[in-house]
């Protein structure tokens, strides 16, 4: 049995914070609190760079203003310039440098300010972010994490609303993660700032004011056992069985995991058994979970805010389809954005997946 | 010529003429002074060594032992003689054509045709020899270079005052790469940070066929003037010039006053690689030219005219370089192609269920074959 003096020490070589020595862990244990998605985010932030040194983050106003989304709030004021870097307006210049400082140790944290500006750091996340690992052998690992508020909803103009995590799902290299509740952003925060691979985290920016009871205990007291050995890669990447059901199965990530639920809730009343499927993580997908479901239940929607053609859910689909044909009774069936770009934002209720078009799918998939 | 744009001639630092005469030089004698007949035959001695490797690389080519190989064929002088100036705690970002900065880095040559054979992209461990590996997409690790050096000011690997310990890093590039945004935005990030790097832009006058008068209207060096870093032009077949102006650069970034651009102005006597066909786009008069400036010559006359050079030292590198091609073709050649199931191999560092299910599967269809076989 450990005791708390003999807790293993964290990656930067540091004794890993301690409840109040000669009392039990349980008693020094905070109590669940309710946070805000943005506020979870921020707290995971905290604890990451309390828990690692070399744990830095890098942005556009992320500093002083604490980030456009206020994500950041208070973090430069603690840490200082050199652990909380506002940068030159530059994306790529951004992720570069920060493979740079990763090669040397660090694990930098970057904001891309919103998802449709993430496209000038394209090449260095696909062709140096994504390979360097395989590229060097295994010589050279380059833990960066790159956070991006996504989705819409918000009534935005153009570029502050996509859902480009397809695009990078394609390219070996990288996790691709997306939290649907505080909880999960506070948990899969830390754990993929712990993962030794590049890790994008899609955050559903429509989502960061929702409240949520959040337990800061379990991620610590995984990250504490894990002291660099096994770090909550394979944690995020575990899908959630966010309600159980038994006639549909409805798989949803980020922001549509909350539609998928309302879903369900309508559809109950019409006797319809829902089960919702929070993916959580998009790379590597965990198609086990959803196979599982999908043989039980026999039906699959697919909810994405991203389009539909060549999206996740496409990939979820052929899977699914592959691995359960024979339990099925009717196709998958997709409901996610069109093949346009995103529109104005007088659009964007047509646009986006709304409850009529998931319950529509449902119906769709109950009348076989 | 141009008048005063990227393939001008003015301001270049010079300390041996083209004929090997050595020229004094106010600002950079200090940093070439030092300079022994043994530092120099040194120099001599890996320009000639990596010159047979790139010369026996291109006919393994030709062989089809390889599938492309990047010659590097008179560029040994920028490429030595700024790799001379290096200490072991500096670190080198290449691009793909720096084979002779990879010799001064103790990276055994041989060992870079893995990549230019397709048995592995990335041929050495960086952190072994300090030198990262080649970079074939242009300019994305002049970023790396500027994340690196970044790491190493806030690591306290800067302006300590100790020379075993006070680092730089030097990001290799080209002509071709300055039109590149990332070179922009690492000129940018280096000079607002302070980065402790130097950029060492070997302008060989070609991006593959375009001209650099395609990249720019003013000499590259212009380019760090905009951003305020110090910059300099150094005649880049001028070992010794090349040599000194680094070593200055080094200084300079180590101690902490930031970053340092370096245009070394010289020549790609070779292809772009050995799918290129500098026939079509340039004159035959422009390489005899340069042949005339040959960066080896040009100290062998040095070292000639002092005596520095004896014929038994001459003998015992053309010994070793002849040995060096030997070693590389019967290298090359017996390489084999390594398990297949080794594609699968570090594409993360912890295990992703994607590759692990599709390497199992590919697994189990090999040696379904096999099966097949055995039960024939």
């Amino acid at each position: 049995m450990t005791t708390l003096d003999e807790r293993p020490a964290t990656a930067s070589g540091q004794p890993a914070t301690a409840s109040a020595p000669g009392k039990p862990a349980s008693a020094a244990r905070p109590a669940p609190t309710t946070m805000t998605m943005a506020g979870a985010i921020n707290a995971g932030l905290r604890a990451a760079m309390e828990r690692d040194d070399k744990t830095l983050l890098m942005g556009e106003d992320i500093g002083a203003l604490g980030g456009v989304f206020r994500v950041t709030d208070g973090l430069h004021k603690d840490f200082g310039d050199d652990r909380v870097m506002d940068t030159p307006l530059a994306e790529s210049g951004i992720v570069g440098t920060a493979i740079g400082m990763a090669m040397r140790g660090y694990r930098p944290v970057i904001e891309i300010q919103f998802d449709g500006f993430i496209f000038p750091a394209y090449d260095q996340i696909t062709t140096q972010l994504a390979k360097m690992h395989y590229r060097s052998g295994g010589a050279i690992q380059l833990p960066v994490v790159i956070r991006v508020p996504f989705a819409g909803g918000i009534g935005a103009v153009e570029h502050h609303s996509e859902s480009p995590e397809a695009l990078f799902a394609h390219t070996a290299g990288l996790r691709i993660v997306s939290p649907a509740t505080p909880q999960d952003a506070f948990d899969m925060i830390q754990q993929a700032i712990a993962s030794p691979d590049p890790v994008m985290f899609f955050e559903p920016k429509a989502r960061y004011w929702d409240k949520g009871e959040v337990d800061p205990t379990r991620v610590k007291a995984q990250l504490d056992a894990a002291s660099g050995a096994s770090t909550g890669t394979a944690e995020m990447s575990r899908a959630r069985v966010a309600r159980e059901g038994s006639d549909v199965t409805v798989v949803a990530y980020g922001p549509t995991v909350r539609l998928a639920l309302q879903a369900a809730q309508v559809a109950a009343d019409d006797g319809t058994d829902v089960e919702v499927i929070d993916l959580r993580s998009i790379s590597p997908l965990d198609s086990d979970t959803v196979v599982t479901s999908a043989r039980k239940t026999g039906r699959v929607v697919v909810v994405h805010e991203a389009p539909t053609s060549f999206g996740s859910g496409a990939e979820l689909s052929s899977r699914v389809h592959e691995q359960a044909f024979f339990h099925l009774h009717a196709p998958v069936l997709r409901v996610g954005g069109f093949s346009t770009p995103y529109p104005g934002a007088v659009f964007e209720h047509d646009y986006l997946p709304s409850l009529d078009r998931v319950l529509d799918a449902v119906d769709k998939v109950m009348a076989h | 010529m141009s008048a005063g744009g990227p393939l001008s001639t003015d301001g270049l630092v010079q300390l041996l003429t083209a004929d090997g005469q050595r020229t004094a030089h106010e600002q950079f004698d200090p940093y070439a002074d030092h300079l022994t007949a043994d530092d120099l035959r040194a120099m001599w001695r890996d320009m000639t060594l990596v010159r047979a490797f790139d010369k026996e690389a291109t006919s393994l080519q030709r062989q089809g032992e390889l599938g492309l190989w990047v010659q590097s064929w008179g560029q040994e002088g920028a490429q030595i003689g700024s790799g001379h100036a290096l200490n072991g705690q500096d670190f080198v970002f290449p691009s793909y054509r720096e084979h002779g900065v990879a010799l001064t880095r103790g990276v055994d040559l041989v060992e870079v045709l893995r990549i230019f054979r397709g048995l592995q992209h990335g041929a050495w461990t960086p952190a072994e020899h300090h030198f990262h590996l080649y970079t074939l997409v242009i300019g994305s690790h002049a970023l790396h270079a500027t994340g690196y050096a970044m790491a190493m000011a806030k690591d306290g690997l800067v302006a300590s005052g100790d020379p075993a310990k006070d680092g730089a890093v030097v990001a290799y590039f080209g002509d071709g790469a300055t039109s590149q945004g990332d070179v922009a935005e690492a000129l940018t990030f280096a000079s607002v940070y302070d980065a402790p790097v130097v950029f060492f832009v070997q302008n060989n006058q070609y991006a593959i066929s375009e001209s650099a008068t395609r990249q720019s209207r003013v000499p590259i060096a212009d380019r760090g003037k905009g951003v305020g870093i110090p910059s300099v032009r150094v005649d880049g077949n001028d070992v010794i010039a090349s040599h000194a102006v680094t070593r200055w650069a080094l200084e300079h970034a180590r101690s902490g006053q930031g970053p340092v651009l370096i245009e070394a102005f010289t020549y790609r006597m070779g292809a772009h690689t050995t799918s290129d066909d500098p026939t079509r786009y340039r004159p035959k008069a422009e390489e005899q030219l340069w042949a005339e400036r040959d960066p080896i010559a040009r100290l062998e006359a040095y070292l000639t005219s002092t005596g520095e050079l004896s014929d038994d030292f001459r003998t015992e590198v053309e010994a070793e370089a002849k040995a060096l091609g030997e070693r590389t073709r019967t290298t090359v050649r017996a390489w084999t192609k390594p398990d297949t199931l080794g594609m699968f191999d570090h594409v993360y560092a912890e295990p992703h269920a994607s590759v692990e299910a599709e390497r199992a599967w590919f697994d189990r269809y090999q040696r379904s074959f096999a099966d097949q076989e055995a039960t024939r």
